[in-house]
């Protein structure tokens, strides 16, 4: 009886909420108060994970009706393979999150905020999430929906004693409540035709072509909002940096895939059969997204923010799947649309992986270093070991390089892509290969980004005191980070086996099997016919490992007939004059350089010189400071208008405001009066 | 994919692997020698690269003080994803298993994976002229990275298939004719393979203490066998490039079979085209002048946008 996956959903999220209630029944005790909450919440992850398995690879789903909500309308859930899916994304991250909070969480207990305030929104986010995915009714989803935003509003503002985490924590509710009245109007239009709030109901209405574009483009709006698609995502390099770093590998790491569920269920099983215009949406706006991203992860020097840029980016490349999904099946290509949609599902996985292991390690770095800002790290790979060994492999996973993961999923976007010849429109012929262009320049550009990041902070020489000091985290934060790079490393190299296990969610959502891509066994991935294109990762990375171990062997070998031991050192080439200095380093300012060049028009630079010079001696120059600050173009072409209209308006509403009772009384009695006169 | 698992074919296979690791210094030296004659210096024997590396790797290793375990594993990193590269291109024989382990796309991975190390390798002790080197490696690949898929992309689309073994086999098959497309593709790969490959105008492989240096800045700090390695994997993207134009543009001669007779045949054109090819290379590079720094992104912009134009001109004018 138990041992239903009903149950075991009711346990995952019965244990995440009552990770909050007990920490909060454990005040005052920090200790205690850590392990219990962090204890429950991995049990909720563990059983997600298990059910998510269960959906995926048995035969789990249910349908089921709870006794809340409103009178005539049951709370519904549903699971299918779809919500087994993103409930097994957000059981993996959850997981690494609840070995890594404990040690991460330890520096909280002298601080001037509440332990038990941060695992019970923390509790209450993963609860909201995991309803969210198996809401069947308009009313509930929103309600979980809801409950995630607004516990991760508290998350964000946790740190309130500053004013920035203050205004990037409002920012983000503001962001949120329109996405989220966005995606009621959305479900409105759906239930005009439906009669009713169920999903039931929605899947079985007929809409008019013409309402359900318009429902398309509200959840578009409302669930990109959430995503982050450009412009809409100033909230999330704003929001992601200030919350603590586990949150933020919670928020960047499942949020972002939670509003990615939405879309995927709204396109694909609420609307019925999508229309290829919608693709082309999908993929101009998942192309910009993409690009945008990228080129301002480029221009950021603190470690979190530029990871937040990177989840933009790395949407747009969902975005790109999902839109060469819809397109293939407007046009009568099923088949491929299957393959885009798998790459848009796998990208999710990898990015859900390699982002939070990305934050985690960030989070490792805050803890041990103090420090966010790239400009003063340095050397770190040899103070911190194993952090800088996870951090490489979320590093290369996130630059998609073979045999990692992101590898997979942006290959498969590349094969979907590479069918665009099939189509009969030459206009979808020509912006689908443009579209790949783009995908490939933002590949590259991440690459360097990540260079960049990994260069600055791991390698080198230490730039500050605190960095220099910096210890290995605890044991448990690095198992953390560990499970989530074995894991980037298995979907890497095991592409077949997760492509397979895939396709029962493209199989329950479009009733079309796919086949071809995994026929000739586990070795190879045969996208759409062995002779067109095929990848064999564990064979690559049996290349890349034999390159490794040749080099182990030839160490160990020299070692044996002590050749290499002790290997000599001597400093670095210094040109002849004198010792090398930290500060002699080339910066990340300095790194991005010539990208800043060619791509210049991208971003609104504020570069700021300033030169100090010796009075004694004016052509030495005593201090010199440069700043260069990259300002979101979205700012200034779109919200500074909003604003200012905003604002504008708001002034002339203001004259009406008289500060006079008998004003208000009557604009009070002419009120009532014009709903009575509505009324009857 | 079963006949991809029978021993022979993956036996052949290696050999072409083995073949590949020991032709590529042989051709950079035969680019070396043309530009000696051109430059009316005597060219040095044909075998000086060997002996190079002979001698290199029997050198004592000399580590820099803030060399980290990153900096000793990125030799071995780099030369074997060019050598995993290099097994995946067809040379000699069309048909080889290995084409179906990796085809065009991950071809470009493994490239970026191997430069991916170089750069951190560049930047792990912490010199200004490393970081210098990375950073210009990463915004050349960053621009040319893009244009090489662009290129394969529209060779793809010609032939229906990623696979470098089937794409080959499709030109051969296909009816010569001169398609816009396909010659577009070709200036393009041949500009990207000038930059990837480090070689004038982007860059000058024979210089060492320059401030427009990139590959070399990049490896100033190696010595010993690490730094034969690097050399070593630098002279095999430099084949792997030469053959991949060759190859795929230019196709006639390689063997369909293995049988001595065509494996013979296909030798002696791919020699053909590949004495050809460093001879222009040798006489362009002798020919043009070094590009400023921050001209390159223009260059590779131009390569972008040919790639682009070529494979635009295959979905609008060709594709049926």
């Amino acid at each position: 009886m138990l041992l239903t996956s009903e149950w075991l959903t009711v346990a995952a999220i019965a244990s995440s909420i009552g990770s909050g209630v007990a920490a909060l029944a454990a005040a005052g005790h920090p200790r205690l108060q850590r392990r219990l909450s962090f204890a429950l919440l991995g049990i909720s992850a563990l059983v997600s994970i298990v059910v998510a398995l269960w959906a995926l690879l048995g035969d789990a789903g249910f349908e089921t009706s709870l006794p809340f909500g409103l009178p005539w309308l049951h709370w519904q859930f549903r699971l299918d393979p779809l919500a087994g899916f993103f409930l097994g994304v957000i059981g993996l991250v959850t997981l690494a999150v609840s070995l890594f909070g404990p040690g991460y969480t330890r520096d909280y207990d002298r601080g001037p905020y509440s332990l038990g305030v941060l695992a019970l929104f923390t509790g209450l986010f993963v609860a909201g999430m995991q309803l969210v995915v198996i809401a069947d009714d308009a009313f509930a989803f929103l309600i979980a929906w809801e409950t995630m935003s607004v516990a991760s509003y508290f998350l964000v503002a946790y740190e309130h004693q500053q004013s920035a985490n203050r205004r990037a924590a409002f920012l983000y509710l503001l962001m949120a409540q329109i996405g989220a009245m966005l995606i009621l109007l959305c479900f409105g239009v759906l239930a005009a035709f439906a009669g009713e709030f169920s999903f039931t109901a929605f899947r079985d209405a007929s809409i008019d072509p013409a309402w359900a574009s318009i429902a398309f483009g509200l959840g578009l709006a409302g669930f990109g909002m959430k995503a982050g698609i450009v412009p809409l995502h100033v909230w999330l390099p704003e929001a992601h940096p200030v919350a603590p770093s586990h949150i933020s590998a919670l928020m960047s790491g499942v949020m972002l895939k939670v509003a990615i569920y939405g879309l995927i269920r709204l396109l694909f099983d609420l609307l019925g059969s999508p229309i290829w215009q919608w693709g082309l949406v999908l993929l101009i706006v998942g192309s910009v997204t993409a690009l945008y991203g990228v080129l301002y992860a480029l221009m950021q020097h603190d470690l979190k923010r530029l990871l937040a840029y990177h989840s933009v980016e790395n949407i747009g490349i969902i975005f790109i799947g999902l839109g060469l999904c819809v397109i293939f099946i407007g046009t009568g290509h099923p088949k491929l649309g299957v393959l885009g949609l798998i790459a848009a599902l796998y990208h999710t996985l990898n990015h859900a992986l390699f982002k939070s292991l990305l934050f985690l390690g960030a989070g490792a770095i805050l803890q041990r270093g103090h420090e966010r800002n790239l400009e003063r790290m340095g050397g770190l790979l040899h103070r911190m070991p194993w952090t800088g060994l996870f951090f490489l492999i979320g590093c290369i996973s996130i630059s998609a390089l073979p045999p990692f993961n992101g590898f997979v999923s942006e290959w498969l976007t590349f094969q979907t892509a590479l069918q665009a010849a099939a189509l009969d429109s030459g206009v979808l012929r020509v912006v689908i290969p443009v579209a790949a262009a783009m995908l490939a320049l933002t590949g590259a550009l991440a690459a360097a980004c990540f260079v960049k990041v990994y260069g600055i902070a791991f390698l080198g020489q230490a730039r500050s005191r605190q960095i220099r000091r910096a210890r290995e985290v605890r044991t448990p934060m690095l198992a953390a980070q560990g499970l989530l790079a074995g894991l980037c490393l298995l979907f890497g190299v095991l592409p077949t086996t997760t492509v397979q296990a895939l396709a029962r969610v493209t199989d329950s959502l479009l009733d079309q099997p796919l086949a071809s891509a995994t026929r000739h066994g586990w070795l190879w991935l045969t996208p759409v016919a062995p002779e067109t294109a095929s990848y064999s990762a564990p064979l690559v990375a049996l290349g890349v490992l034999l390159a490794i171990g040749v080099w182990a062997a030839v160490w160990l070998g020299l070692r044996r007939r002590r050749v290499v031991d002790p290997v000599p050192r001597q400093g670095a080439w210094d040109c002849g004059f004198g010792p090398l200095s930290p500060r002699m380093q080339y910066t990340a300012t300095a790194f991005a350089m010539p990208i800043r060049k060619v791509f210049q028009p991208a971003w609104r630079l504020h570069e700021n010189t300033e030169r100090e010079m010796d009075p004694l001696l004016p052509t030495r120059p005593l201090r010199l400071t440069h700043r260069i600050h990259a300002e979101d173009i979205a700012w200034c072409w779109l919200y500074a208008p909003i604003e200012r209209l905003v604002f504008k308006l708001a002034r002339r509403v203001a004259r009406i405001q008289t500060g006079n009772l008998r004003h208000y009384l009557a604009y009070s009695f002419l009120t009532l009066v014009l709903l009575l006169w509505l009324i009857t | 994919m079963a006949d991809y698992l029978s021993p022979l074919a993956w036996l052949l296979a290696l050999t072409q692997t083995l073949l590949w690791v020991a032709a590529a210094p042989l051709f950079a030296s035969w680019i070396r020698r043309i530009k000696c004659r051109l430059q009316n210096r005597r060219p040095p024997p044909l075998l000086q690269p060997y002996r190079d590396l002979r001698r290199l790797f029997g050198k004592e290793i000399v580590l820099a003080d803030t060399a980290s375990t990153l900096f000793r594993l990125a030799p071995y990193v780099v030369f074997g994803t060019t050598v995993l590269a290099a097994s995946v291109v067809p040379l000699l024989l069309v048909q080889i298993p290995m084409a179906a382990m990796a085809d065009a796309i991950v071809l470009v991975g493994l490239f970026a994976l191997g430069r991916f190390f170089l750069a951190l390798a560049g930047m792990d002790v912490g010199t200004s002229f490393g970081g210098m080197g990375a950073s210009r490696e990463m915004t050349v690949a960053a621009l040319a990275e893009p244009a090489m898929l662009m290129v394969i992309f529209t060779l793809a689309m010609v032939a229906n298939s990623t696979n470098l073994s089937t794409i080959i086999e499709q030109m051969l098959i296909q009816p010569f004719a001169l398609r816009p497309s396909l010659l577009f593709a070709l200036l393009a790969l041949m500009m990207v393979g000038i930059a990837e490959t480090g070689r004038i105008p982007i860059d000058n492989p024979a210089t060492h203490l320059e401030l427009t240096m990139i590959h070399e800045a990049m490896i100033l700090e190696y010595s010993g066998r690490q730094l034969a390695l690097m050399e070593w994997a630098a002279q095999l993207k430099l084949l792997i490039y030469a053959v991949l134009v060759s190859n795929l543009f230019f196709p006639w001669g390689i063997a369909m079979t293995a049988t001595p007779t065509s494996v013979a045949v296909a030798a002696a054109a791919l020699t053909f085209k590949l004495v050809s090819l460093g001879t222009m290379l040798a006489v362009a590079e002798s020919s043009v002048a070094k590009m400023r720094l921050f001209r390159v992104p223009t260059f590779l912009a131009v390569a972008f946008t040919l790639a682009l134009i070529g494979m635009l001109s295959f979905v609008i004018l060709e594709a049926t």
